[in-house]
């Protein structure tokens, strides 16, 4: 022992630096609360993908095929011919580095390797060595990089460390869009058996029930019972929410947290009371009962094929059009993908509110609306009657989800909506909102504990410009309209600004509306006294 | 002169050498992102390390409470306790004010035999250390209850149809 021991003049030789080695000599640190666990062979194999094997990131031998090397390059090289985007994002990369401060993991961590330049570098750098002839003559030396078991170790640390939330394509001169490189480098390992549980698992089940958690129809129906339950005693009488009901004029698709998270759930009672109110003629289905695809963090076969569950509900149970609740990533499927992937939807009509008779011309293809579209398009026409005070509780913020936001521009209408319930709404700094909004830090299949470290490192600049709000104006609330915000922000409230909590859009809605016939409202939706009614509440 | 007049008229020297070895510990040239963005909202990190040496500088001086102290000490390890670093690493950037210290008045700590006064203020640093490890413990802590809390949220909707039927939404939160 007495040998271990520094001694004094080796203490003080201390280098508190860390060791300086160029990138591709440098290997993450593949230990608990950065890293998320490996798919189990079950989900695996029940989605028929290759390689079921019970396996540890931690380990160091990852029980990958003999020829994982040249199964990876085929299949890079199909993806090259099939994504001309994949060929250019390859390609024309600069290197300006206009994208490298713009990630939360690279903010919050310092990690260089998080940089959205050098995520996407750790595949183009082995395209280069591959596919290229100044790589393949020159190597290092033109940037190209042997593809070897420890780069595969890098992409699964880094490709399951971006959360796909696109803010740094916002700033990339060149449009270069670093989400469809983690995803492709998330297909690519998915071919030699590497996927984390969090996403393969979700998938399976979505596939199999139609929803992430593996709930039934039934369990489904029950849910939907339960919440008309729950808001009898709220409001005073039973709402309609019609499930699998044919010839309905619009099928309604929520994220499947909605009908069990929290706070998710108090979301989902808004929906079902405004539709009551205004009389919709719409209907749940218990097989098309998760909105989220998890199909988009994996591949996409799996996304189209979870994708499809939509539509082909839509048309057996013949409705003319869909309406979609708060959710991010369904929103990017939908409106970016879903067209050209199971459309088109002939079968459905161009959609019309029945009640405003606004047509949503911006969905002519695709035929789903958005709940906030439809939500504002019914304020702006007056067709509800709002009581603001019942939200004076709140001093709300808005979290533009990424998806919503970048993949849809929706940045007016949860905010039209908001002003019109509530009077107490404070936006957060500029550079940190709409377009520019800061990801939660758990998307894409990273809303997991097991890497919450990594969580809440990624979520650090969201919850700095909550701080910031929160201090300034006592915000107590941070509002957004995506299940996964909704799954993992209030874990990152808990650890950054205790005493804020998140909620929905349709949260403050329903605690707006005056219904017709209901009972004098004492509880907002969370079974909370409502302001002034404290006293009520407690007799 | 004093210790404590050569620390105040080269505080800010001080301050940044103490800052640059902080930075050091940020992986490859993160630290220059980190100094030189000085928007709060781009760059986190950098900008409550900045903020938060200088309001700890204060408090070495003796010219501040100690509640300030222990909110500046926790705005700097919440960050550190959950970026790759070890418990040892998180909390040892304390340390690091000695050898700023001694590096930039090396000269003048011999010249007017400072060394009895510099033993002081290294004894508050080891003090200010103590308490950087009882407030990483506590940023462990909450993290490991924020986790347990998430845990519960994801199904205590569906839990609450169980165990009581007249349960109403929201009331699972209290429990928490």
């Amino acid at each position: 022992m007495s040998d271990e021991t520094p001694k004094p003049e080796a203490l003080v030789k201390v280098d508190y630096k860390p060791p300086r080695k160029g990138w591709m000599d440098t290997k993450p640190d593949i230990s608990r609360g950065n890293i998320n666990w490996a798919a189990i062979p079950k989900s695996v194999e029940y989605l028929g993908l290759p390689y079921p094997r019970k396996w540890s990131p931690t380990d160091d031998d990852w029980q990958l095929p003999e020829n994982w090397k040249e199964i990876i390059l085929e299949g890079l090289r199909e993806r090259l011919s099939k994504y001309r985007s994949l060929q250019l994002f390859m390609d024309i990369c600069v290197r300006c580095g206009a994208c490298a401060d713009k990630c939360h993991f690279y903010i919050g961590s310092g990690d260089p390797k998080n940089m959205p330049v050098l995520r996407a570098e750790l595949l183009r750098a082995v395209y280069r060595k591959e596919f290229t002839l100044a790589g393949k003559i020159m190597g290092k030396i033109a940037g190209g990089r042997e593809l070897t078991i420890d780069v595969i170790k890098e992409w699964y640390y880094y490709f399951f460390q971006c959360t796909e939330c696109r803010r740094c394509s916002v700033f990339c001169p060149y449009g270069i869009d670093t989400a469809e490189i983690t995803m492709i480098g998330r297909e690519l390992l998915s071919l030699i058996g590497i996927g984390i549980d969090w996403i393969v698992t979700p998938v399976a089940n979505c596939f199999r029930t139609g929803n992430h958690l593996g709930v039934q129809p039934h369990g489904f129906q029950d849910s939907i019972d339960f919440a008309v339950d729950d808001l009898k005693d709220i409001i005073g009488f039973k709402v309609d929410a019609p499930v699998n009901k044919k010839g309905a004029e619009v099928l309604f698709i929520v994220p499947s947290a909605d009908y069990f998270g929290d706070p998710h759930y108090f979301g989902l009672l808004g929906y079902m009371m405004l539709f009551h109110e205004i009389g919709l003629d719409y209907t749940f289905s218990a097989y098309a009962s998760e909105g989220g695809n998890f199909g988009l963090f994996h591949s996409h076969e799996m996304m189209k094929i979870l994708n499809a569950k939509i539509y082909h509900e839509a048309e057996r149970l013949g409705v003319k059009w869909i309406l979609g609740g708060e959710c991010g990533h369904m929103w990017r499927v939908l409106n970016q993908y879903m067209d050209t992937m199971n459309g088109p939807a002939d079968f459905l009509e161009v959609p019309v509110s029945p009640m405003t008779g606004t047509r949503f011309e911006n969905t002519r293809t695709t035929k789903m609306v958005h709940i906030t579209e439809f939500t504002s398009d019914l304020i702006k026409n007056n067709k509800l009657k709002l009581d603001k005070s019942r939200n004076d509780h709140w001093r709300i913020t808005f979290h533009d989800s990424c998806n919503p936001a970048r993949a849809m521009g929706i940045l007016e209408e949860p905010r039209y909506i908001i002003r019109n319930v509530a009077e107490n709404f404070f936006e957060m700094p500029e550079n940190t909102i709409r377009e520019e909004t800061f990801c939660c830090g758990g998307g894409a299949g990273l809303g997991t504990d097991e890497n919450l470290e990594m969580r809440m490192r990624g979520g650090l600049p969201r919850a700095n410009a909550v701080k910031y709000v929160h201090d300034k104006y006592g915000v107590n609330v941070l509002t957004c309209m995506c299940a996964i915000d909704k799954a993992v922000l209030p874990t990152l409230m808990e650890y950054w600004v205790p005493g804020v909590e998140v909620g929905s859009i349709h949260e403050l809605v329903g605690n707006a509306l005056i219904m017709k016939g209901e009972k004098e409202r004492i509880v907002d939706l969370r079974n909370e006294p409502l302001p002034g009614k404290e006293a009520v509440k407690d007799v | 002169m004093s210790l404590a007049d050569l620390l105040k008229q080269k505080q800010s020297a001080i301050l940044e050498r103490w800052l640059n070895l902080i930075l050091d510990t940020y992986p490859g040239d993160a630290s220059v992102f980190l100094k030189k963005q000085k928007n709060r909202f781009a760059n986190p990190v950098g900008y409550t390390l900045t903020r938060e040496v200088d309001v700890l500088f204060q408090v070495l001086l003796a010219e501040i409470d100690s509640e300030t102290l222990s909110t500046s000490l926790d705005n700097i390890i919440r960050i550190r306790s959950v970026q790759e670093f070890s418990p040892s690493q998180a909390v040892g950037f304390i340390f690091f004010l000695k050898r700023a210290i001694r590096e930039e008045l090396d000269g003048e700590i011999l010249e007017d035999a400072l060394s009895g006064e510099l033993l002081e203020i290294e004894s508050r640093i080891d003090r200010l250390a103590l308490t950087a490890f009882d407030s990483y413990m506590k940023c462990r802590e909450r993290l490991h209850k924020a986790r347990s809390n998430e845990l519960k949220r994801k199904t205590n909707i569906i839990i609450s149809r169980f165990t009581s039927p007249d349960s109403q939404p929201g009331q699972e939160n209290e429990a928490e």
